[in-house]
């Protein structure tokens, strides 16, 4: 055991935080809610001293902590956090207690118990962070896996209409993934030398046909979570069954794992088989922009509408990612976080319409922007981060995307243009339909929906308002931490050119 | 003088054969303590003598630890795996002894107190309702684990079938001996009695085969002949065959597993336990030592054969697993499904296969006894209710016992940090550095198909609304909740803290030749 102690206690913190919640007494359920933020709260303040102190110039990983696990199959406690995964941490650890805030009377209102939907937050949060924090193969598998628990009982049990439905199809989704990357993960380990360990595991050489399929079975697992299309058919149904918190975190940060997954992983391990595969990425990802934008604009129901323009968003980071530029690299790995911060903010508001009206269909508001007017304006500002404005911060990442991507694929990058189109189509009628025009009478008969912004749901949007606005005009110290790690991926793949081999020669 | 020179008797390894003869013996002193203990006193006697020999019979297995040889003139291995396997058998024995013991979620146990009263009589009624249970259950299962102990021992095809039969005929009469449901359960005795004796034919039809072939029954010498007889294969093959199929009969692989769900369902929850538990331990002791000791030489002929016999035994397990309406049925599937994972293990044919498939047998005991357990302690006044739909809402009457039992379904599902896990990342590794890849992927495959039958059960636990006849838990008496816990304990040290039982395994390979 030996290193830095700061990502050790960032696993381990939430972990203990979610016992302690779920050991409180059910009939106080306001305790187990102050508590659950509290300590979000604090796990927040050692992620920005870690911040503070991460140096970007510095070595790629930082915080190194290694700790013997299973000596048989070397499989070590190691965590570590390059600059990609820091902002990940940095954005779980916001939104975290954001989304314990905004979802303060979810539980209530699901008649089930109050302290343990903020334990499994919390349980969430550990391992969400474990999964960013790992840098040992198995430990990320671990926290790949068990990440799904957590998340699976906060969709079943407090979500709403076809929970149950939507919670085990999220799961089989997940774990099939999964499972093909266990199987990934065990060849990875026979092939690489058994070993687990990352940095090791990078020196490691494949023969051409075993990369390849240890590169799918990787990113078939990836693709699942993210998800790319053709995977995707679970995140709607998941999206629009979670309560709106879970479901900020999933599309926020859980799905975030599969894109950070294949820059981690399938890239610099399986550099040959990245650049092999890459056209195949760039056309699901393209598919996924238009696809997701399409089906966007069709939706009836408000939160599948969130989940489908998501599906498009990753549709950008995976351009990003496979156009293997470090501008388009760093703009995906930008795009991740300030699609945390977007889609996350616009599920929460999404959720204070659906907690007023009592419903989620599109069709059910109309002019609410008259009752609630403040609300509806947080509303338009969150769809406006959501289709990338200029001066918010998702159009710096989708800027940094295209560029970076035109300058190598001229084609993808005129076609996924169009998304931004569709984005704002999808974006803007939506608000129109329930937010503008004439007032929907139905809505006047509906008491909560006269009553705009509580102070509780302004705490909820001002941090992530404020973020999307200072990142959109200065995105620069995100940007600087970011960059390095990038081009150390890049440089990655880069460095392994193929060695001149006969056509044809397996 | 000369006469008395040739009948020198075979030098025997008394230390090393001591677990085996405690057990036997003990069994007999439980047969004696039948005819000549008062009724009233026979229960804690029966217990505390059980108790004390599997105690003393696992504290001889650790003394022997270290042996590694062949003894009794070849007829047994006192070895790493044999040992291994024996203290295995030996404490899953113990946990399984302890449901078995419960005497207060049922009143009098789960055993009948006299099973030759006919069933559905007003005589069968009566005792169901106010005698207490038999106690030759405790020499029946004394007997039974001491042969499955000695079949996980031997070294040559005969003794191996005498252990085959004295493990196999007190599984039998156990199985007939549920207090209620009388009728399943002896359908299930006699279909599990009438399929096991053709598979003992099998084995023994088997075994005439290959001493045709080898002209030995030990394995050693079959080794030898394997590798340099010039007899015809044909024998070989068709003996080897025939021997298989007692073998995977009593693991219950594909397509020899018909009987598994019936039995399982029908047999009283303890014994299925036992069954799930010890027998599997036991089938695979002697198929591994088989395999991988008489047999070694004919790895590629019996290697693709046996390979797709676990695809399908995955395939088909978890397959009819999502179909199943009655939770002792599911589990049963379940434990079919297993096997074939076992047998992914098993068919690397490496160290790491052998001691990877040790380590499963012993993280998947573990988890089959508790939730069996856990099985016995739903009920309502019928007795045990098994049918899926009686365990919708379980989680809001019965917290603790539904989140234990949603610990060990998403063990058995292969979710990191349980044992589950482990044991499944074990084989799978084994399987994949012995270029048996085919194997792992169709066991990939399978484990996402069997994670659904689980997840259902978890959603029905949990999610669906209690019914007004969802039973309530029974508050377990202190030998349950022991085997319970000891069961889910466990399947978390095993996953979370896998490296010791890693190291024992790893040393206590290979088997003595």
């Amino acid at each position: 055991m030996s290193g830095s102690l700061f990502l050790p206690i960032l696993v381990v913190a939430p972990l203990v935080g979610a016992l302690v919640v779920a050991l409180l007494p059910k009939d106080r359920p306001a305790l187990a809610k102050q508590v659950a933020l509290g300590w979000s709260l604090a796990i927040l303040a050692v992620v920005v001293v870690m911040w503070t102190r991460f140096d970007p110039g510095g070595d790629r990983f930082q915080f190194r902590f290694t700790g013997t696990w299973i000596k048989a199959w070397d499989a070590n406690f190691t965590f570590a956090t390059d600059g990609i995964a820091l902002v990940m941490l940095a954005l779980i650890a916001l939104l975290v207690p954001v989304v314990i805030l905004a979802s303060w009377d979810d539980a209530e209102n699901s008649r089930r118990s109050v302290p343990t939907y903020f334990a499994l937050m919390l349980a969430l949060e550990s391992t969400m962070l474990g999964v960013f924090a790992a840098a040992d193969v198995f430990l990320f598998y671990v926290f790949f896996e068990v990440m799904l628990v957590p998340m699976y009982f906060l969709i079943g049990a407090y979500g709403g209409q076809r929970r149950q439905y939507a919670a085990v199809k999220f799961f089989l989704y997940s774990l099939v993934g999964g499972l093909f990357m266990l199987a990934a993960v065990i060849g990875l380990w026979v092939l690489g030398g058994e070993t687990f360990d990352w940095q090791k595991l990078l020196a490691a050489d494949f023969s051409t046909g075993a990369e390849r399929w240890l590169f799918l079975g990787f990113f078939l697992a990836f693709a699942i979570k993210a998800p790319f299309f053709p995977f995707h058919t679970w995140l709607p149904d998941a999206g629009s069954a979670a309560p709106a918190g879970a479901a900020a975190l999933l599309v926020g940060v859980l799905d975030k794992v599969g894109t950070f997954g294949i820059l981690r992983y399938c890239l610099p391990l399986f550099p040959q088989a990245s650049k092999y595969f890459a056209p195949m990425g760039l056309v699901l990802a393209l598919v996924g922009v238009i696809y997701g934008a399409l089906l966007a604009i069709g939706q009836q129901d408000l939160k599948r509408l969130v989940a489908y323009t998501s599906i498009a968003h990753f549709g950008f980071i995976g351009i990003g990612i496979f156009a293997f530029t470090t501008q388009a690299g760093s703009g995906a790995v930008l795009y991740m976080v300030n699609h945390g911060l977007a889609t996350g903010l616009l599920f929460l508001v999404v959720g204070m319409f659906v907690a007023r009206r009592g419903s989620a269909l599109v069709s059910d508001f109309g002019g609410a922007g008259k009752l609630i007017p403040v609300l509806a304006g947080v509303f338009l500002v969150a769809g406006m981060a959501s289709l990338a404005l200029p001066g918010t911060s998702p159009f710096v990442s989708e800027f940094l995307v295209l560029l970076g991507t035109f300058t190598v694929n001229k084609p993808v990058a005129i076609i996924a243009t169009a998304g931004i189109i569709l984005a704002a189509a999808y974006v803007l009628w939506m608000i129109q339909r329930t937010t503008q025009g004439t007032l929907n009478p139905a809505l006047e008969s509906v008491t909560p929906m006269k009553k705009d912004i509580s102070r509780r749901e302004i705490a909820v949007v001002t941090p992530l308002v404020v973020l999307l606005l200072v990142l959109g005009i200065y995105p620069k110290p995100v940007l600087d931490v970011i960059n390095p790690a990038v081009q150390a991926t890049m440089s990655d793949i880069g460095k392994k050119d193929p060695a001149p081999t006969a056509e044809g020669a397996r | 003088m000369l006469a008395a020179e040739a009948i020198k008797g075979p030098s025997i390894h008394y230390a090393g054969i001591l677990p085996m003869l405690i057990l036997f013996g003990a069994a007999c002193l439980g047969v004696l303590v039948e005819a000549g203990v008062p009724h009233r006193r026979r229960f804690p006697v029966q217990l505390g003598l059980s108790l004390a020999a599997l105690v003393a019979a696992l504290v001889a297995v650790i003394l022997a630890a270290d042996t590694d040889e062949v003894t009794a003139s070849g007829a047994i291995a006192v070895d790493g795996p044999g040992l291994f396997l024996q203290g295995t058998i030996i404490v899953l024995g113990l946990v399984a002894l302890l449901l078995i013991s419960e005497r207060t979620v049922e009143r009098g146990g789960a055993f009948v107190a006299q099973a030759a009263v006919t069933a559905n009589t007003d005589a069968d009624r009566d005792q169901a309702e106010n005698q207490s249970g038999a106690t030759e259950v405790y020499p029946l299962v004394i007997f039974s684990l001491a042969g499955m102990m000695l079949f996980a021992s031997a070294n040559d095809l005969l003794t191996m079938f005498v252990a085959l039969e004295v493990f196999s005929l007190p599984l039998y009469l156990l199985c007939a001996l549920a207090r209620r449901r009388r009728l399943l359960s002896q359908e299930a005795a006699v279909k599990y009695f009438l399929l096991g004796a053709f598979a003992s034919a099998f084995f023994l039809f088997g075994i005439a085969m290959v001493y045709g072939y080898a002209n030995s029954v030990q394995f050693s010498g079959i080794n030898q002949a394997v590798r340099a007889s010039a007899n015809d294969v044909v024998l070989l093959y068709v003996g080897l065959g025939m021997l298989a199929i007692g073998l995977l009969f009593k693991a219950a692989l594909v397509p020899f597993h018909v009987w598994t769900p019936d039995v399982y369902q029908g047999a009283p929850t303890p014994i299925t336990a036992l069954m799930a538990a010890c027998t599997k331990v036991a089938a695979f002791g002697g198929l591994l030592r088989v395999l991988y000791v008489a047999f070694q030489g004919s790895v590629w002929n019996y290697r693709p054969v046996l390979g797709t016999i676990a695809v399908l035994t995955m395939v088909i397990g978890s397959v009819l697993a999502v179909t199943q309406t009655d939770i002792k049925r599911l589990l049963a599937y379940s434990s079919i499904a297993n096997a074939g994972y076992v047998l992914v293990g098993v068919l690397a044919v490496t160290q790491e296969g052998l001691s990877s498939s040790l380590f499963y047998l012993v993280a998947y005991g573990f988890s089959v006894l508790a939730a069996f357990g856990i099985v016995t302690l739903v009920r309502d006044p019928d007795g045990e209710a098994t049918h899926l739909s009686r365990w919708a809402g379980l989680g809001r009457r019965s917290p603790l016992y539904a989140a234990l039992f949603t610990f060990l379904l998403l063990a058995f599902a292969g979710i990191p940090l349980t044992s589950g896990f482990t044991a499944k990342f074990g084989v799978f590794a084994a399987a994949i550095k012995a270029d048996q890849t085919w194997l792992v992927i169709a066991g990939v495959i399978t484990s996402a198909v069997l994670a659904f039958p689980y997840l259902r059960v978890v959603v029905l636990m949990w999610l669906s609304e209690p019914a007004e006849t969802t039973p309530a838990v029974s508050l377990p008496g202190a030998l349950t909740a022991a085997a319970v816990t000891i069961g889910v304990a466990m399947t978390l040290l095993l996953g979370v803290v896998p490296q010791p039982l890693l190291d024992i395994a790893e040393s206590a390979v290979p088997f003595a030749r």
